[in-house]
């Protein structure tokens, strides 16, 4: 059995590696960096259109983060909603498995608005609820042992920051490793590799949401 | 299941010049007095086989009378948009279009283009239903689906209503409905295109379905009834932006060929004739901002000729005028090809400045007076009409039919189909290839070409090759 403290940090190493898993995905946008670079023929482009994707990476992470954030003020449900969340996660994921169609609306978003564009995919593709589930893990294993003698509001506020916090970590990673990606593509191997590392993700993504509710669950019986 | 994106995807125009050459053409075949169906040629293209040059397969449809013009691949390297994330689609389907049907042909070219069949085929009733258009023209894969523009409304005659672009799905092959949200004072169609990555689409405008479907209308024409206008639209709004009319008298704007390379803001237009002076013309767009502008950048001067030798069209004119009915882009941006299907003359523009189009090369082939023969010393019937460049650029493929009943009013003799090979010089210049013949089956025209792997008329690029 892990201590809290190790669940804890472990938890926050499946930030990270969230973040550098979306980070890869080309569905999430690198491969739109590069493009920004070879259109304006300067290496700022890359790393503005990287911003821009953060900037909505992360509001769609926090979107979906921060209300969870709120409901652990209901702290004698804590373990309900861990299970609720859980099951929701699996099914998106299954979802996902099953219907491998991209939401048409998706086209409607001009190619202008990256950070936009960024906010809709993330929110499409469940990038947020995959974090859900660690973000409870967090919240259990960050609040005192016993969290009757804090009032409410203090664990919701402290909730709502660590919601922030998980996202952002998680956004950083993420961009950290779409950054190198696209850097590599447009500075040193070209375009040519372009489709070489574009894999299909659809089927993998699908079963690492299913995967982390799976976890999600264990931890809310055992943790 | 797909893992990694398609081989004949490209993410820039440089990619897909430096792929491996074309082995495989498809052309349309028509039976021109509809007394047979429609069907696809594939034919060998690749100078190493024994078959080169030859028919080795060929589709036959079902239905007769549906007269196919233009078609196109279900998905295309615009695939690699890094916007749809969606590359995972296959090069694998050709969308035929019946014109005068309304009725869609889906090929399945897998496992080998030898064993291409039919894969499915979408009723005209179908698209009447869910789109209110009707006579399917211009095939482009897009971000969300398969962009199919058409020139008729809805009605027997096509002309209760706009013509505009549907949309259909490019795994299932649904129809999806209508593209348009607001068409502005669009009410003609022909061609469309666009630069995906800057999220704009051009459109032009031949004539509603009276207008050509029994015939060139003189009247109509002289009358300058047909279309003269271009269409600039916001992709992803779906909305008509701007519209500039070049001026009634230029009559008929049809092929639109943006830049291939998305950070070239600019493109070409073939206008088939002036009303004024019987002369075809090219015309250069771009855009300045957030506004798109458009001038004539080339004009080809039609030739006189002893009304004796016209046909009944042209008798009262004492001349031929070059009919501009395609043009089409090389990959790398640099030549124009422009057939003049009157006159029976292919054009090689230099279009490295855009504005500015140099004439590096020219052939005759055909004409309605001229009647050049082949190089090879075979009659070349009708006049160069659809173009269709080699990825690489070194090779244009030409077809010699434009529309039944108009082949038949501008060459009463008939348009018995030929497709010819045309090399090209890369610093300029151009030679129909001596050697190169297909044997096209009697009783058939031949119109679009489309090459294995993508050509110059249906990839969109998503990335600059900078």
């Amino acid at each position: 059995m892990l201590t809290a403290g190790g669940w804890n940090a472990g938890l926050w190493l499946a930030v990270v590696v969230s973040g550098l898993y979306h980070g890869t995905n080309p569905g999430m946008g690198w491969p739109l960096a590069v493009s920004a670079g070879l259109f304006e023929r300067r290496s700022a482009a890359v790393f503005k259109a990287l911003a821009l994707l953060g900037v909505g990476h992360l509001a769609a992470m926090a979107v979906v983060l921060l209300p969870f954030g709120l409901l652990t003020m209901l702290i004698a449900w804590s373990r309900q909603i861990q299970v609720t969340a859980a099951v929701l996660v699996i099914g998106f994921g299954i979802f996902l498995f099953f219907n491998r169609r991209h939401p048409r609306v998706l086209a409607r978003i001009p190619p202008t608005k990256l950070a936009l564009w960024s906010f809709a995919i993330a929110v499409a593709h469940g990038a947020g609820l995959m974090l859900v589930p660690i973000y409870l893990g967090l919240c259990t294993t960050t609040q005192p042992a016993d969290p009757g003698h804090e009032a409410a509001i203090v664990l919701a506020s402290n909730s709502l920051i660590l919601a922030l916090a998980v996202a952002a970590v998680h956004t950083a990673a993420m961009i950290a490793a779409g950054g190198v990606i696209a850097w590599s593509v447009y500075r040193y191997l070209g375009l040519q590799v372009l489709s070489k590392l574009w894999i299909n993700l659809d089927a993998f993504w699908a079963l690492s949401l299913v995967a982390i509710g799976l976890l999600d669950l264990y931890a809310a019986g055992y943790a | 299941m797909i893992q990694r994106p398609d081989p004949t995807f490209h993410a820039s125009p440089k990619l897909a010049i430096e792929a491996p050459p074309e082995k495989f053409a498809y052309s349309l075949l028509l039976s021109s007095d509809f007394s047979k169906p429609d069907a696809l040629a594939v034919i060998d293209v690749d100078p190493a086989s024994s078959d080169y040059g030859k028919i080795f397969h060929t589709i036959t449809m079902p239905n007769k009378g549906d007269e196919f013009h233009h078609f196109g691949w279900n998905a295309c390297s615009s695939a690699l948009s890094p916007l749809t994330g969606h590359a995972f689609v296959e090069r694998r389907f050709l969308i035929i279009p019946g014109l005068r049907s309304s009725r869609l042909y889906i090929i399945d070219t897998k496992p080998h283009p030898t064993q291409a069949k039919i894969h499915k085929i979408i009723e005209p009733e179908e698209v009447f239903h869910k789109t209110g258009y009707s006579r399917p023209h211009t095939v482009h894969c897009g971000p969300d689906g398969i962009y199919v523009s058409t020139l008729g409304g809805s009605g027997p005659n096509g002309t209760d209503g706009p013509p505009g672009i549907f949309i259909i799905d490019c795994e299932t092959f649904d129809v999806l409905g209508r593209w348009e949200i607001d068409r502005g004072p669009q009410t003609l169609h022909y061609d469309f295109w666009w630069n995906l990555p800057r999220n704009y689409m051009v459109s032009s405008e031949w004539g509603l379905p009276p207008q050509f479907e029994n015939g060139i209308v003189p009247e109509d024409l002289l009358a300058n009834k047909y279309g003269h206008r271009v269409h600039f639209w916001d992709l992803a709004g779906r909305r008509n932006v701007q519209t500039i009319d070049l001026g009634a008298h230029h009559q008929m704007a049809l092929e639109i060929r943006p830049a291939h390379d998305p950070a070239r803001e600019y493109g070409f237009l073939g206008v088939v004739v002036d009303t004024t002076n019987l002369e075809g013309s090219i015309w250069t767009w771009w855009r300045e901002g957030e506004k798109f502008r458009i001038e004539k950048t080339a004009t080809i001067p039609p030739e006189k000729a002893d009304p004796d030798m016209l046909p009944p069209l042209l008798k009262g004119f004492g001349a031929v005028p070059p009919l501009v009915t395609d043009i089409d882009l090389s990959l790398d941006d640099k030549f124009l090809y422009v057939a003049c299907w009157g006159t029976g003359e292919l054009r090689q523009y230099d279009v490295t400045d855009p504005r500015k189009p140099k004439l590096t090369g020219s052939i005759h082939a055909g004409g309605i007076v001229r009647k050049s023969p082949h190089r090879s010393g075979a009659t070349f019937a009708g006049g160069p009409q659809m173009l269709e460049i080699s990825r690489d650029g070194k090779r244009v493929y030409v077809t010699n039919s434009l529309y039944s009943t108009w082949d038949d009013q501008f060459y009463p003799d008939g348009v018995p189909g030929t497709v010819a090979l045309v090399n090209v010089n890369p610093s300029g210049g151009i030679e129909i290839d001596k050697n190169f013949e297909v044997e096209i089956p009697e009783g058939y025209r031949t119109h679009q070409i489309r090459l294995e792997g993508g050509d110059c008329s249906t990839d969109s690029f998503c990335y600059s090759s900078a």
